[in-house]
């Protein structure tokens, strides 16, 4: 894959790309949900995306990283019925005040983009690595882009990986927070549905030309 | 005006049965239930809590109780995008206990702070009565106390509704009033005596308004706290 700029048309593509890999998998994610969950993983998320789709065409065509983000977080923290509203409502809104008005992001604003993402999250969410959740692949996402360089696509290619690792290390975790820590060890042996939203998301981002 | 109560749970019936269960003891109050999706289904809706804290909110204040996780989450985004933002509390309290407690107070005229330590005593469960000196233990009257020993005749002891009108008559004196040891202007504190009729409630008041709360309390019990 050749460079690319991660300007808004970017982020718009890339929302798009999530929302239709949010579609496809939807089922897959309400399974991991339904395994040590309340089962709605999959259908809350895509209902968010979905409206952030129906939202995407009133922003200006110039509109920047920042404003796009941000559309994304309004909307996903009033239509996702679950924790992951809240929790990637915030990520999104703390990504897009830390873009700020920036017409592009290279790779240092990048990794302060996810930085701040992942600090959102914890700061809402009071998990901890280790707790079986999202952190555990927003975490190892965030510290591999910002070991990978100068390079936007290596960054996020980096990130998307680490992200995926996370979620599949998060199997024989036993649940400290949300709905899974009711269940103590009966969760160990299943992949935490947030850990697995969020590779995709950050897949979709490695993805997005 | 008093301190307004938003009651966000993952469920439409779970929100809309404890705002009737507090709103019989607290008539005053604004009770607001967020429960439920934007369709009704299962979950929290951040607009719904959103309408609920601002309907429940008369300038007093709102304080903001919550079931499972989600519903705290959404209340604390909630509260990031609130105009004012310092008149709102989450409790960490138990949904229903929480939210009898908090209404009780609310319609007795307390403070924000005060409300929400109302909602945050439920934590210990209204199930375990306080602990007591020991076993038979008889608090001897401080000096200058009023004291009222009673048995209790109407039909529900001091359960629901007449533990909450005792709760608003000890609260409504610069006084300090027990019954059965126990804090009187604590609704969980009297209904985990769980004093039934034909129970001896013994009442004991301290303070410039002492006997006036007494007297007050004699009244309330003449009446049948209410069932007479």
């Amino acid at each position: 894959m050749g460079p690319v700029t991660l300007d808004g048309a970017w982020t718009r593509r890339w929302v798009e790309a999530v929302a239709a890999e949010v579609s496809r998998r939807k089922a897959e994610l309400t399974a991991l949900d339904r395994a040590i969950g309340d089962a709605d993983h999959g259908e809350n998320l895509d209902r968010g995306f979905q409206a952030v789709l129906g939202k995407l065409d009133a922003l200006d065509d110039g509109a920047t990283p920042a404003a796009v983000l941000r559309l994304v977080a309004t909307t996903l923290i009033s239509t996702v019925g679950g924790a992951a509203g809240p929790l990637y409502g915030t990520a999104f809104l703390k990504a897009s005040m830390a873009a700020g008005d920036r017409d592009e992001l290279d790779a240092p604003a990048l990794v302060e983009v996810l930085t701040a993402a992942r600090d959102g999250i914890v700061a809402r969410g009071k998990a901890e690595s280790g707790d079986k959740t999202m952190v555990d692949a927003w975490t190892p996402a965030v510290e591999a882009a910002s070991a990978a360089g100068d390079d936007v696509r290596a960054a996020l290619a980096a990130a998307a990986a680490a992200a995926a690792e996370g979620a599949v290390a998060t199997e024989p975790l036993v649940a400290h927070k949300g709905r899974a820590s009711y269940l103590g060890e009966r969760a160990v042996g299943h992949r935490d549905p947030g850990a697995e939203s969020t590779a995709l998301i950050l897949a979709a981002a490695a993805e997005t030309t | 005006m008093t301190v307004g109560l938003a009651i966000v749970s993952h469920s439409v019936r779970i929100a809309e049965g404890v705002v009737e269960l507090a709103a019989q003891m607290a008539p005053s109050v604004a009770i607001v239930a967020a429960g439920g999706t934007d369709d009704g289904g299962l979950g929290t809706s951040f607009d719904r809590v959103q309408a609920a804290i601002a309907e429940a909110d008369s300038g007093d204040g709102v304080v903001v109780l919550c079931d499972l996780g989600s519903a705290v989450l959404t209340a604390q985004t909630a509260l990031d995008f609130a105009e004012a933002p310092e008149r709102i509390r989450i409790a960490d309290a138990p949904l229903v206990e929480g939210a009898v407690a908090a209404a009780v107070a609310a319609e007795g005229g307390a403070g924000l702070e005060q409300v929400v330590a109302a909602a945050e005593s439920g934590l210990q469960g209204a199930a375990r009565p306080e602990p007591t000196a020991g076993e038979g233990a008889v608090v001897e009257p401080e000096d200058g106390a009023a004291v009222l020993e009673l048995e209790l005749e109407n039909e529900h002891g001091l359960h629901a509704r007449p533990a909450a009108l005792l709760v608003r008559a000890a609260s409504g004196f610069e006084a300090e009033v027990t019954v059965n040891g126990v804090d009187a202007s604590s609704l969980l504190r009297v209904l985990a005596l769980g004093l039934d009729r034909g129970a001896t409630a013994r009442f004991e008041a301290t303070g410039p308004q002492a006997d006036e709360a007494i007297a007050a309390i004699r009244e309330l019990a003449e009446s049948g706290f209410g069932e007479g």
